[in-house]
């Protein structure tokens, strides 16, 4: 029942926001719909830390405690993004930035997003799953573009061609998966759906599913933003809308992490050997090594974030692919304090760039002297996601260094540099906006900066003490991923 | 019977394979979307061969909607995107298609090597297809890189999701319902969305053509 509430909700929201997303209220509305969505999520979790996994609707929707977390997580984070983009949207329009039929646009499809982030989530198929985040992609790649500058279009032309691509080369890979499980599970419908996948996944033919496996990372890895193909990434963070960008990188990038590892968990088990983890670990480092040294060379603040996200991810596939217990429990943590961090700080760069007229970094400065709230969101925020004790991002990337240094002690000079590199990229940066002198005037209706320190001290919660409960929901949900 | 019919699909999948060749070295944007809607007849013909020979009802489902989708749908909604936008007679200049159809060739090798072993462990009759299911997949993606215009590209991108349609079918009779309806929404839903699109790039740069397109790069 939560399910179908934690569906329809976003599902209603975006066909009334489209009918009447010009009205005065539309943004109150939006954040009505992310509330409810919200609720009915946080009734499903506590429904499952009391009954445990469960199937619904003729097992088409499955729950367990990995796919929890993340549902959880994706609506909170959903419902605070929306609190933020009721007054930044409100500035955008009063800067002439944004047509009133733009916002419906928006608000619209920002719901629908929502919907299908959630159901690639919820649905126990894997075609399904292909085709929420197909959806995603269409959903996203007129929001990329809303402000129909040059810039903004070839940014959504680039996200929609390679996005659209790569998710190409995933449904390949889920032909192969359906193809190796069609022979032990018989053809129809049950053949895709992943509870049923995971109890013969050792009988599965091990070529085509490592086959399957290398089609699937690079295609769902394509929308992680795993480098060489991230391409996207930083061109359609900072050209959309800040709201975008925050959710962007705070849930559509989780999500697509979560189908990798949906599938490692079939390899793993039908191969019996660390091929799939390997596959990850490489594409990971490679993003964590490459990221730290483009984010040095960044001019536009929200580019200079995006590749920070991209950083970030490398090193939860890294975690992922490196398996076992601690490593995939500092995996999932990771994806829960990178989100929040990563999205509260897109909330406070985006007034930030609101007041200051401008993306670049050279042209921003002195925000804590006009408006001493966004400055100090935003040196929290960089602090928190550059790993300072005692954010909950340090003790996730102490699990994940220390597990490497355990295990595989030649990628953590690696590891240990790149997070160097990008300490040093984004600290001084972030400092010269922060401090400094600066005359430009205030913002016309007052920021929303409430959700910015909701999220940061969540976040630094978590670097103290992780609730038991929750602790435990990792520990189950590694178990289950291996 | 059997035999006739495993004949008949191997012809389709041969002509599946040169009208993407076709497409490959095609410069005109109108002939372009009618090999496209030509692509989806062949391939909704032979899904219905297919399910004809192996009795599997649902691909006839799944053929009637590649009809009405990818033969009548699409290209009408493309027809009519070039007619508003007044790209009808458009030709691309393509530079050097004879190595294009090399690199062409090329995949096709690469293509039936990469399904062989795949191929023989399928159960269907259609097992031998599966490699010119992924030659034309990659064929269409040399067609995305070597194209510099908007429409062309998207007709690249919407050829690469027949072939792997024909993939689907000719490794393991079509994936579940379900999946193929919410993936025709999904082809359905994007080409809405390119159109307006479209319409976007148009307005801010008074053409479709992509070079204009290239000014966000890492310097």
């Amino acid at each position: 029942m939560e399910i179908f509430w934690i569906l329809a909700i976003p599902l209603i929201g975006g066909l009334l926001l489209a009918l009447f997303g010009c009205q005065r209220f539309a943004p109150e509305l939006n954040s009505t719909m992310s509330f409810g969505t919200f609720l009915a999520s946080a009734f499903l979790t506590v429904r499952v830390i009391t009954d445990g996994p469960m199937t619904a609707l003729n097992e088409q929707f499955f729950v367990d405690s990995f796919n929890v977390f993340l549902v959880a997580l994706t609506a909170f984070v959903a419902f605070t993004t929306s609190l933020f983009s009721r007054p930044y949207m409100r500035i955008e329009q009063h800067h002439g930035k944004l047509t009133i039929n733009m916002l419906r646009l928006y608000h619209s499809m920002y719901q629908l997003f929502t919907f299908t982030m959630l159901l690639a989530l919820l649905t126990n198929n894997l075609g399904i799953m292909w085709v929420a985040m197909e959806a995603a992609t269409l959903t996203t790649v007129l929001l990329v573009s809303l402000y129909r500058t040059p810039a903004s279009l070839e940014a959504a032309w680039k996200y929609f061609i390679l996005c659209g691509v790569g998710i190409a080369q995933a449904l390949f890979g889920t032909i192969l998966l359906y193809f190796a499980a069609e022979k032990v599970l018989g053809a129809g419908g049950t053949a895709l759906l992943w509870t049923h996948l995971d109890a013969v996944k050792t009988q599965l033919e091990p070529t085509v599913l490592s086959l399957a496996f290398v089609f699937l990372l690079v295609g769902y890895g394509t929308k992680v933003g795993l480098a060489p193909l991230h391409n996207w990434l930083p061109d359609a963070h900072a050209e959309g809308p800040t709201p975008v960008s925050a959710v962007l990188s705070g849930l559509l990038l989780n999500v697509a992490l979560y189908a990798v590892v949906r599938s490692k968990v079939l390899v793993d088990g039908a191969l019996g050997s660390h091929f799939a983890g390997s596959l990850m670990m490489g594409f990971g480092l490679l993003s964590v090594v490459m990221a730290a040294f483009f984010l040095s060379r960044q001019k536009d603040v929200k580019r200079m974030f995006a590749y920070s996200s991209i950083e970030h991810m490398g090193l939860m596939t890294f975690a992922f692919g490196m398996g076992g217990a601690v490593a995939t429990f500092a995996g999932m943590l990771h994806m829960t304090v990178h989100s929040l961090t990563k999205s509260a700080i897109f909330f406070a760069v985006g007034h930030a760039t609101q007041k200051s007229g401008t993306q670049l970094m050279e042209n921003i400065r002195g925000l804590i002297k006009t408006n001493p709230t966004i400055g100090w969101g935003l040196a929290i925020g960089s602090l928190a996601i550059l790993g300072m004790p005692p954010f909950g991002v340090f003790a996730s990337e102490f699990l994940i260094i220390t597990t490497a240094m355990h295990t595989y002690p030649w990628t953590t000079p690696f590891l240990l540099i790149a997070l160097g590199v990008a300490f040093a990229a984004i600290f001084s940066r972030v400092q010269t906006m922060v401090f400094g002198e600066t005359n430009s005037p205030r913002l016309p209706h007052p920021p929303a900066l409430v959700p910015v320190f909701v999220h940061l001290a969540l976040v630094l919660l978590l670097g103290l003490y992780i609730p038991p409960y929750l602790a435990d929901w990792y520990r189950q949900a590694a178990a289950l991923i291996g | 019977m059997a035999n006739f019919s495993g004949q008949l699909i191997n012809l389709f999948a041969a002509l599946l394979l040169l009208i993407a060749f076709a497409m490959l070295s095609q410069r005109r944007v109108l002939s372009l979307i009618n090999l496209f809607a030509l692509q989806g007849l062949v391939l909704s013909v032979s899904t219905m061969i297919v399910a004809n020979s192996s009795s599997q009802h649902h691909l006839y489902y799944s053929a009637g909607l590649t009809l009405i989708l990818k033969v009548i749908i699409l290209p009408w909604i493309l027809h009519r995107l070039i007619r508003k936008l007044n790209i009808k007679w458009d030709v691309e200049t393509l530079f050097n298609i004879p190595t294009t159809m090399l690199v062409g060739i090329a995949l096709v090798v690469f293509a039936f090597n990469l399904a062989a072993p795949i191929s023989q462990m399928a159960g269907t009759i259609t097992k031998g297809t599966l490699g010119i299911a992924m030659a034309s997949v990659l064929l269409s993606f040399l067609m995305m890189i070597t194209r510099s215009k908007a429409v062309p590209q998207v007709i690249g991108f919407l050829a690469m999701e027949n072939g792997l349609f024909f993939a689907a079918t000719s490794a393991t009779y079509g994936m579940p319902m379900v999946v193929e309806l919410g993936i025709a929404l999904d082809v359905l839903v994007g080409m809405f969305i390119l159109g307006i699109f479209f319409f976007q790039i148009r307005e801010t740069f008074d053409s479709l053509d992509l070079k204009h397109m290239e000014k966000l790069k890492e310097d």
